[in-house]
């Protein structure tokens, strides 16, 4: 873990970089949504109830969260196969 | 235990085992607790034995993972597997706001305490894709280090460590004032007394073995935090519902919420100060109808927690301990699901409480009373009981008005609420002892290692010795400890509210910065350190000005019709000095000669959110557009990129060596150049 030269060769940090931006951009969109877009309509969500939970109630209590929680699995997931794309992942 | 790393550490290949066994023991003792409950043995020892059993254990690990080595003492050794360090994280994240403050202000807030929920879980998502990969392959001890390298030493180094001492300082006098409410119920001691109790116990885990004693007991403390709360919300839901899945029933909790208060209200029945009466509607003012201004701060409070979350140095620096970047982001998703576990619960555990309190109590007559209220009727640091019953109309009933309970306490008190046994009581204090001693346990260790590593190391003494690095830090540990306590022992404040101004001061000093350190090369050095500075002194400013200058500052922001309305609230609070009162008193009979404020233009930026001022807190204090103060990051984290992006457009760009090195920094494989050499590049 202590090489002294660049681990990859230029072009394919390049492109290696475009593509994690890609799923930066693709996550940060998704954490957006789920953390504001979703609650921008919560008066009109709300008179719909399921369970006897009002909607916008549910998703800002829970439903926000399983969004987020799966999110974040998915993104360690595809982020690993990225690496493994570009061969820059760690030995 | 003290094998270096690269060797097959038989305590890490020994983890499930280790902790599934104190998983069992744990359950055994509350068994055990349960059955002489059951005997007859009194409450006040059943909450003793939960109390020092528990900071026993965790003082027991603290000991037997004490270590002398440098690696060990900042950064565990580098070889905390991804799910522990998610546990450990979980742990150090989720305080005594997390667990006994947030149920409560879901409570009394209703949906506008949501904003809590999602702030706090939804910054991990910035963590894991914007920050924790790349401050791991970074591959240093401490947040600090990384502004010191990326931007060229000491002033960088010394802006990061002061908004890192001013937030994490806010911050863990808030666990040590929650530590106090627990001790202080449960151990019949007074508030200061409680306070320097719960001390001993952090002090411990975190003196002696740095961050890998911390990281093991916030394993431990996590387990016994999630069952704590857990287990309640599951007896609520059977008790209610019949069906041991709070989670998903406290849907029905919700309805008869509802319910009631309607029924309430048509009665001609008023909420308690400070608490909603319309449990599920969103944005809504006190009349139940649409808020803007409701809206606009629930939404900047999301946005001021979820940035804070990916900006506070304790949580960055439990993704330094991970063996690689890989388990580094693995482990964000793993802290986020162990956070989620609680946070799925709380809102259920909330709906419970309310729902059992609006059945059995309101409507009552106040002589016969349970019991429990009258253990939680004693003095709370602010002066007024923790569960405080007002005849307000003396007709010897209790309306809806009149149950007024601390948010803060909603949590402990639920379990005597629903007529649950005392042990789920202790079980709870103990819980929220946990999450309260881990959180504070991990706060201190940061602000001991930004004074010991980061000043005396990196910028006052680079040749000192390790024994003497680590000896200083433990000494610096004990001091921050005590002064923290110092300040929560004299003066108590609402735990979420200080919580969430460490938020906000950590989201405008340090996210823009380390964000754009990694994303932006062209960030420059000068541009790094300005924004910093601008984000903190417009966040901390405004913190600090609208909260304990408020008459100053609408004086300043305010229009002439928001300035006479602060002066007339003026004249009914206690705390205000008689000059002032004398002051207010003459503009309000002066009402035609009172003048816009200097910067009202600003004030009245956006016509249909005022600049205007409430009481809180015994103070006046001042809200920008509405804005709460406790959101005061929503002002300093755009002005902090702004400036960071200007002025790199301004400044010469960065050198090559350090072009190269965030190139490195980006990439997981090989290791960084330049990490550990200098104090800086160029």
């Amino acid at each position: 873990m202590s090489a002294q030269q660049a681990a990859v060769d230029p072009a394919t940090a390049r492109a290696y970089w475009s593509k994690t931006s890609g799923l930066m951009w693709t996550v940060l969109a998704m954490w957006f949504i789920a953390g504001f877009g979703i609650h921008f309509f919560a008066v009109q969500l709300n008179p719909i109830h399921v369970g006897g939970f009002p909607l916008a109630y549910y998703f800002a209590a829970q439903g926000s969260l399983i969004i987020f929680v799966v999110g974040l699995f998915w993104f360690g997931w595809k982020q690993n196969k990225i690496d493994e794309e570009f061969g820059v992942q760690e030995d | 235990m003290s094998a270096s790393s690269g060797e097959k550490d038989p305590f890490i290949a020994q983890l499930g085992k280790i902790y599934a066994g104190y998983t069992g023991g744990f359950a055994v003792f509350v068994v055990l607790l349960a059955i002489l409950e059951q005997m007859g043995v009194p409450d006040r020892i059943i909450g003793y034995l939960f109390v020092f059993l528990t900071i026993g254990v965790y003082a027991y690990i603290g000991i037997i993972s004490r270590t002398a080595v440098v690696a060990e003492y900042y950064v565990a050794g580098r070889r905390v597997p991804a799910l522990y360090n998610g546990m450990a994280t979980g742990s150090d994240w989720m305080s005594a706001a997390s667990f006994i403050g947030m149920a409560g202000s879901l409570y009394a807030l209703g949906y506008g305490g949501l904003a809590f929920i999602l702030g706090w879980t939804g910054g991990y998502m910035l963590v894991a894709i914007l920050l924790a990969p790349y401050l791991r392959k970074f591959g240093q001890y401490t947040v600090p280090d990384f502004l010191g390298a990326r931007y060229g030493g000491n002033l960088a180094r010394s802006l990061g460590v002061v908004v890192l001492i001013t937030a994490s300082f806010v911050y863990v006098v808030a666990q040590i004032v929650g530590v106090g409410i627990i001790t202080q119920r449960f151990l019949d001691v007074s508030f200061t007394m409680a306070v320097f109790l719960g001390l001993a116990g952090i002090l411990v885990c975190s003196m002696l073995g740095g961050m890998r004693a911390v990281t093991w007991t916030q394993v431990a403390q996590y387990i016994i935090l999630i069952i704590a709360y857990l287990i309640p919300a599951i007896l609520m839901s059977v008790k209610v519902t019949g069906v041991p899945v709070p989670q998903l029933m406290y849907g029905i909790a919700l309805e008869r919420i509802e319910g009631f208060e309607a029924a309430f209200r048509a009665a001609g029945q008023t909420p308690p100060p400070g608490v909603t009466g319309f449990y599920t509607a969103p944005f809504v003012g006190a009349n139940g109808q649409f808020s803007l201004s409701a809206m606009v701060n629930f939404f900047a409070l999301v946005f001021c927690l979820m940035v804070g979350t990916a900006a506070l140095p304790h949580i960055l620096m439990r993704y330094f301990t991970t063996p690689s970047v890989r388990e580094a982001r693995q482990s964000v998703a793993w802290s986020l699901f162990f956070i989620f576990l609680l946070y799925f619960t709380a809102p259920a555990y909330a709906a419970f409480g309310k729902l059992e309190i609006y059945q059995t109590l309101i409507g009552q007559p106040i002589a016969q009373l349970p019991d429990w209220v009258k253990n939680w009727q004693i003095i709370s640091p602010y002066g007024t009981p923790w569960v405080n019953i007002v005849d307000v109309n003396r007709d010897g009933i209790l309306q809806w008005g009149e149950f007024r309970i601390h948010p803060d306490v909603v949590v402990l008190a639920t379990p005597e609420i629903a007529g649950l046994p005392y042990v789920i009581a202790g079980l709870v204090a103990a819980g929220g002892l946990a999450a309260a001693l881990s959180t504070a346990d991990g706060l201190l260790l940061a602000l001991a290692n930004a004074l010991s590593h980061d000043v005396y190391y990196k910028m006052i003494d680079p040749k000192a010795p390790t024994a003497r690095r680590l000896i200083i830090s433990r000494i610096l540990l004990f001091f921050v400890a005590l002064i923290a306590a110092w300040t929560a022992g004299n003066m108590g404040a609402d735990i979420l509210f200080l919580v969430a101004w460490a938020f906000s001061i950590a989201a405008a000093g340090l996210f823009a910065a380390l964000v754009m350190g990694v994303w932006y090369k062209r960030t420059t050095n000068i541009a790094a350190c300005a924004g910093m500075a601008v984000g903190y002194i417009a966040t901390f400013g405004y913190l600090l000005h609208t909260e304990f200058y408020g008459w100053n500052f609408i004086q300043t922001f305010g229009s002439k019709d928001a300035i006479l309305a602060a002066a007339r609230q003026v004249a009914n609070l206690a705390a205000v000095s008689p000059e002032i009162k004398a002051q207010a008193a003459a503009m309000v009979a002066n009402a035609a000669s009172v003048q816009d404020g200097a910067l009202a233009w600003f004030g009245n930026m956006f016509g249909g959110l005022p600049t205007d001022t409430v009481a809180l807190r015994g103070r006046l204090v001042a809200r920008l557009w509405s804005i709460n103060n406790i959101s005061g990051g929503i002002i300093g984290v755009p002005l902090s990129f702004l400036t960071i992006w200007l002025v790199s457009m301004f400044t010469p760009a960065p050198s090559k060596a350090m072009q190269d090195f965030i190139e490195d920094i980006r990439v997981p494989r090989g290791g960084v150049r330049l990490a550990d050499q200098k104090a800086a590049v160029e």
